[in-house]
């Protein structure tokens, strides 16, 4: 597996735990509290922070355990990594719209941070997806 | 979404022709990482035309005797 591989896995990974537990937190708080009373800010961004380090840590952890031949890549690499963010980018983009529409409809401010946030980790998880779909099966 | 290539190669009889070359030395020759190789071999990555020329190059031989593609229409050139 290459070192880019590792890296796509690592990312998915990660993404997908960070947020897992984000949601586990704030769903917790949010039973029998009213939206806008539901704190979720400072929690919002300890996961973001969390998210960089614990790639950052797990990043090198896979290097250490499985040492990669080289540290940079092709120019495939470069293709499919075009290719996972031009797709997860579509999801962002729906998901700004989504919040734009939420935002013109005075929604309270918890929907769509989270709605944004959730636009992020869809982006990279499914860019993540079709990038190692494309490491496996082919460009 | 993703299609694998109808390009289908002979690097690796040309590798074991050319002193049993490995995959590794192939890729160090053409600036591409192993798997890259790897990929192109097994037919899951069409290389661009400027990489599939300097594989070529490395093995000595024309462009046709590296790569093939089917001819649909049955037509000879």
């Amino acid at each position: 597996m290459s070192y880019e591989e590792k890296g796509t896995w690592v990312a998915l990974v990660v993404a997908v735990a960070v947020y897992l537990g984000y949601l586990a937190v704030v769903l917790g708080r949010l039973a029998g509290t009213p939206v806008s009373d539901v704190h979720y800010v400072s929690t919002l961004l300890l996961t973001i922070g969390i998210s960089i380090v614990v790639s950052i840590v797990a990043r090198i952890a896979v290097e250490i355990a499985r040492p990669s031949e080289s540290h940079s890549g092709d120019v495939r690499d470069r293709e499919i990594h075009r290719l996972g963010e031009r797709i997860g980018q579509q999801l962002l983009v729906a998901s700004a719209l989504a919040a734009l529409g939420l935002a013109l409809f005075e929604a309270d401010h918890f929907w769509i941070a989270n709605l944004l946030y959730l636009g992020f980790v869809a982006s990279s998880v499914v860019g993540s997806v079709v990038k190692l779909v494309a490491y496996r099966r082919g460009l | 979404m993703v299609k694998p290539t109808r390009v289908t190669n002979s690097i690796r009889a040309l590798r074991f022709a050319t002193g049993e070359m490995t995959q590794a030395q192939l890729a160090e020759r053409i600036g591409v990482t192993r798997q890259t190789i790897i990929a192109i071999e097994q037919g899951r990555y069409s290389p661009s035309l400027e990489m599939a020329f300097q594989i070529a190059h490395v093995f000595g031989v024309p462009l046709d005797d590296v790569f093939q593609y089917p001819n649909p229409g049955g037509v000879q050139p």
